[in-house]
């Protein structure tokens, strides 16, 4: 591997997107930010397959020593993030200027592209730094750049829910900064490995315990953990369909990455459950999750609003495995970051076919649609499957962790509990394949125009793989795994 | 061929087919020539490879991948997976032929999902037959309900969609939340997942955790119907009558009754089961199951749900042979399994094809049916027979030695429990025979000027021929089990050690 | 780091934050949520300004005769934050213009008032 690959990966895609702007022309722009991406990609694949094979890998940017330099750190969690992120976006992007034909008008699609570039910049920069401010600022890039993204929604109330949040994101982005700058009081330092050793040895004191405090609310809210969530389903509804697939894949998923990293890799197990107790607000909150945002999903009659409860519910068993803190759990809380980064992405890719094809993604509109697009809703189906957890399907290896692991600390009841949540998923699911298959098209509804493939074929490939890492598990659990044991063993 | 690569096969035979029949939808006659070219491929891939290598005490095995630690998809032929593997396949031949006169005669439409969806829950059942390991039968377990599913929702109606959903909803909602469970505590307890003779939780769990380790088991296989969630097999009932034949004979409840059993063997173990007690409450449970269902079928009009019921009914004599826990008991469950199958097929063959003949439902229209229809209703009496078990007929044994398991355990009031029981059987199945053959047809004021009802009771007007051949063809069946069953026997020997 | 003054600039910090807060929440008018926005960044920035400085300490110059001088670090990290601040503001302001021009109003009761159902 070159030196230099954990540079370039925020370094490609950062200098890509003014790249977009200069070129304007929609068919350049994107041929610029398919290069930047799938770069992106190829490199994450190779730095991970690095860091499995030697172990960690630590870059001084610019040639400042650690730990007064910027470190870019990357261990197998992160290297697993990165490749999340980055083949999600490669692999949204491939149709998006079908998808945007239809919402963004053309002479702005170098803007979504542009915007696109530095989401993504941010998300990677967030994964893959080592120092703790510049986790902020890259928070704020990615922030600041997908407010931008979701506003160009084709309808008024994008940007509406754009508005709401950039409030609510700004809170939490100056909650992290907040708590970012207790700790440092605290420990005089901003790397995250110098930080975790000095806390250490100052123990537990209430700078210490605020500044958890702040940490943990601000990436709730762009976690979206419940009831900090009200923004997620405005904006994933009134997005354009390619930025919620983009989205929802990548941005909750980084910031839970955050959490995990702060909690364990900073605070470490014995601090931040052993003594300041996060479990006992972390599980509360996740169980709720699976069950009032499944809930609240059932009763949805946007399927695109209806998949973005889903999402929230799917938070909940990430955090569950995020407190259940042993390696069964916390494996099933990092596969479940991986595997709903797969099915939602796909969902929502199907659900821009639906838009392109119907003009809608309302249930009313998606009547009889088994008939007329059978190829997507078919797809519709085997991602229903995997957010049920069917077992085949990658959902199912989540759960599967997740419930060994409650099982491991005693919890029977968060057991029975999370499988029970899981039947919710069964009826949202349901209600769509009801309404897709033994409904009759009304007789005034427009013809439904053929799927395209661009969005097809990507939608499948992420689909597809769900099934795959639903069998084939090392490189998502065995990975996860090794994660888990680290954090757990490594953090403290 | 080696035999390990035969079972791999045998499971991804029924796959395979299911593809190529989906590509035949513009041309019947071939699509239906692939349907019954892998059935009998199966079936004979099953009976010529692997059978002669299970019954001299081989037990091939194939591994495919490790999907978590110290389990993988994997499958391995033991004799209980044998017999169902056999059943499966086997029944899936008649099945098949049946349902090409059955669809054919009754113009039903979506008939390539139909043979579709058929082949994949065979693929289900092989999966669930062959499973190494706890983790593979419940993916094809699961894989049964998922692709059952549309043929239960076929007709598309809004009844149909109801019964859907209640067979969704307990199908899955047990499995998912019962079984699941207790397939992850019995990993979490013992590091694998894998059927062992003798089971895997001997020293590992007892007292309250194996009650309600048997508890899940026994509640989570929502397919073996045990009361309180056996309300989908008569919600199910809404299909077209090779669907029927499907859940009640070749895969989707002998899938249920199958797990339970080989759970009970191969996981909990019979000797932990007997010493500890720990399924004695459920032998109360099954047995209430056996009287009450026979009860509300005597109560039935609609034939269809009067089987139905007798199957709930004839469901719990498996697992109540597999709680009383007793080497008889569980080979006279097992083969319950195969004898309830050719019973049970028989009868809802020569349901639908009075269905198809005559336009009946109902037990109280069949006034006089049996002159017009009589190789249909020979053909039920002799199926009737059989499942209410008197000799010459295959059902007989299977009671016999379940009644000598029960003896062999002193529960007494469980002999008993299965003699009511045979009696209630001839109560419900009985009337029906009897009132076709032996009372005069009634003018039915609805179609009194019908030309053809103006025949309807001199001259025999059978239904189609592929849909009465295939019932003869299993009644006889059920005779010849009763002529040979020691193949059978000695097979299942090998699962008990004796 | 402390000292000298007691805790009260900590106090106008948190007196800053909830005032922020407190805008963002209970007003109505998007302007005025911008504005409470920045006050409660503002507050931010003063926390770090307040944790850098050290009491009778100089600018980080290395001169003869000044031998104490504040932490430089929060100081330079603010610059940062600053810049953020105001590109969330402009972003903002400008999703208030867009929504202005998509709805004629900016008060938030009347925009719901506009969409009718949620």
């Amino acid at each position: 591997m070159h030196p230099d690959l954990p540079a370039l990966q925020i370094v490609v895609p950062l200098l890509s997107a003014p790249v977009c702007v200069l070129l304007r022309r929609p068919r350049l722009a994107w041929a610029v930010a398919m290069a930047a991406t799938w770069f992106a990609f190829g490199n994450s694949i190779v730095i991970l397959r690095h860091v499995l094979a030697t172990g960690p890998i630590s870059y001084a940017l610019g040639g400042f020593p650690v730990p007064y330099g910027i470190e870019l750190s990357i261990d197998s969690l992160n290297a697993l993030v990165l490749v999340i992120v980055t083949g999600i976006s490669a692999i949204v992007l491939i149709g998006s200027p079908r998808s945007l034909e239809r919402e963004v008008p053309t002479e702005r699609h170098y803007l979504v592209y542009t915007a696109y570039l530095l989401c993504m910049t941010g998300l990677l920069g967030m994964t893959i730094t080592g120092d703790a401010f510049n986790i902020f600022v890259f928070l704020e890039i990615s922030s600041l750049s997908s407010y931008s993204l979701i506003s160009m929604g084709r309808t008024r109330r994008a940007v509406t829910s754009a508005f709401q949040y950039l409030v609510m994101g700004t809170i939490g982005g100056t909650f992290i900064l907040l708590g970012i700058g207790l700790l440092y009081m605290v420990t005089g330092t901003l790397n995250l490995a110098d930080m975790s050793q000095r806390l250490a040895m100052t123990g537990a004191n209430r700078t210490v315990l605020v500044s958890l405090a702040f940490i943990v609310a601000g990436t709730s809210i762009k976690l979206a953990v419940f009831p900090l969530h009200i923004w997620l389903p405005n904006a994933y509804t009134f997005a354009p369909a390619i930025v919620t697939a983009f989205l929802a894949a990548t941005a909750t998923k980084v910031a839970f990455y955050i959490l995990a990293r702060f909690v364990y890799g900073v605070y470490g197990v014995q601090l931040a459950f052993g003594e300041l107790r996060l479990d006992a607000v972390l599980l509360p909150l996740a169980l709720l999750a699976m069950f009032v945002a499944s809930t609240v999903a059932i009763f949805q009659r946007d399927v695109k609003r209806m998949l973005a409860y889903s999402s929230v519910a799917q938070v909940g068993y990430m955090l569950l495995g995020m407190s259940l803190a042993n390696v069964d759990g916390l494996t099933g809380g990092i596969v479940h970051l991986f595997n709903h980064a797969l099915i939602k992405s796909g969902l929502f890719l199907v659900m821009a076919v639906v838009l392109l094809s119907v003009g809608s993604t309302r249930l009313d509109d998606m009547r009889g649609l088994g008939r007329k697009l059978p190829l997507t809703m078919a797809a519709f189906v085997l991602g229903g499957l995997g957010l049920i957890g069917v077992p085949g399907t990658a959902g199912f290896v989540s759960k599967w962790y997740l419930i060994l692991g409650a099982l491991e600390d005693g919890l029977w009841p968060v057991a029975v509990l999370t499988l029970l949540s899981s039947l919710l998923a069964v009826v949202y699911v349901w209600r769509v394949i009801e309404v897709a298959y033994f409904q009759e098209r009304p007789a005034d509804a427009p013809e439904p125009e053929p799927a395209p493939a661009s969005l097809l074929v990507p939608a499948w490939a992420l689909l597809g793989a769900s099934v795959w890492f639903g069998v084939f598990t090392s490189y998502s659990a065995g990975v996860a795994r090794e994660a888990a044991e680290m954090l757990l063993g490594g953090g403290r | 061929m080696t035999v390990e690569t035969a079972v791999g096969l045998a499971v991804l035979l029924p796959l395979i087919g299911a593809a190529v029949v989906s590509r035949l939808g513009k041309v019947p006659n071939v699509r239906e020539l692939a349907s019954l070219l892998t059935a009998g491929g199966l079936f004979a891939l099953v009976v010529t490879t692997i059978l002669p290598v299970v019954r001299d005490g081989g037990r091939p095995r194939i591994e495919l991948m490790e999907v978590f630690p110290g389990v993988p998809l994997a499958f391995e032929v033991e004799p209980l997976g044998m017999l169902f593997g056999l059943v499966a396949s086997g029944l899936w031949i008649v099945t098949t032929i049946y349902a090409i006169g059955y669809m054919r005669g009754h113009d039903e439409v979506h008939q390539t999902r139909f043979f579709v969806c058929f082949a994949l829950a065979i693929f289900g059942a092989m999966g669930v037959a062959f499973a190494a390991n706890l983790f593979t039968l419940f993916l094809f377990y699961e894989a049964i309900t998922l692709s059952t599913y549309p043929l239960v929702t076929h007709a598309g109606t809004d009844e149909a969609k109801r019964a859907g959903r209640i067979y969704l909803g307990v199908l899955m909602g047990t499995s998912v939340a019962f079984l699941l469970l207790a397939v992850l505590w019995t990993y979490y307890l013992t590091g694998t997942t894998e059927f062992r003779p003798g089971g895997i939780l001997a020293g590992k769990a007892e007292g309250g955790t194996l009650v309600v380790l048997v508890a899940l088991y026994a509640f989570g296989t929502g397919k073996a119907a045990l009361m309180p969630f056996h309300k989908w097999l008569p919600a199910a009932m809404v299909a077209p009558t090779p669907v029927s034949a499907l859940l009640h004979a070749v895969a989707v409840v002998k899938a249920g009754v199958f797990t339970v059993m080989k759970v009970f063997v191969y996981v909990l173990g019979l000797d932990l089961l007997r010493t500890s007690d720990a399924s004695r409450w459920l032998t109360w449970v099954a047995a209430f199951t056996i009287l009450t269902a026979s009860i509300i079928a005597l109560r039935k009009d609609n034939l269809k749900a009067r089987l139905a019921y007798s199957t709930i009914s004839q469901l719990a004599y498996i697992v109540l042979a597999a709680a009383i826990a007793t080497p008889d008991s569980v080979i006279g469950g097992s083969m319950h399994i195969a004898m309830h199958a050719f019973g049970k097929i028989t009868l809802f063959f020569c349901a639908g094809a009075i269905m198809v003949g005559a336009h009946k439902t109902k037990v109280s229209e069949m006034h006089g049916l049996g002159r017009r229809m009589p190789f249909t209703f020979l053909a039920f009496l002799l199926g009737s027979l059989s499942v209410i078990g008197v000799p010459p007929f295959g059902g007989s044994w299977s009671k016999w030695y379940m009644a000598l398991g029960a003896a062999e355990a002193e529960q007494k009031f469980m002999i008993a429990v299965l003699m009511v029981s045979s009696l209630l059987s001839i109560g419900y199945l009985m009337p029906v025979v009897g009132r076709a053959f032996f009372s005069a047809p009634k003018p039915d004021p609805e179609h009194a000027g019908d030309a053809d009802h103006a025949t309807g009771a001199r001259g025999i007007r059978e239904a189609p021929l592929l849909c009465v051949a295939p019932p003869v063809f299993t009644a006889l069946g059920c005779i010849a089990l009763f002529f040979w069953p020691e193949g059978l026997y000695d097979l299942l020997a090998g699962m008990v050690g004796s | 780091m402390l000292g000298g003054p007691g805790l009260w600039n900590y106090w106008i910090v948190i007196i800053l934050m909830m005032t922020g807060l407190y805008v963002v929440i209970a007003k109505g008018n998007l302007v005025k949520k911008m504005i409470g926005l920045n006050v409660f960044q503002v507050s931010v920035i003063m926390l770090y300004v307040c944790m850098g400085k050290v009491d009778g300490g100089t600018a980080p110059i290395l001169a003869d005769g000044f031998e104490v001088y504040s932490n430089p670090v929060p100081h330079v990290l603010m610059l940062t934050a600053i810049v953020v601040g105001v590109a969330t503001t402009a972003l903002g302001l400008s999703f208030v213009v867009r929504i202005h021009e998509a709805y004629g109003t900016i008060e938030e009761d009347e925009i719901q008032d506009l969409e009718g159902e949620v």
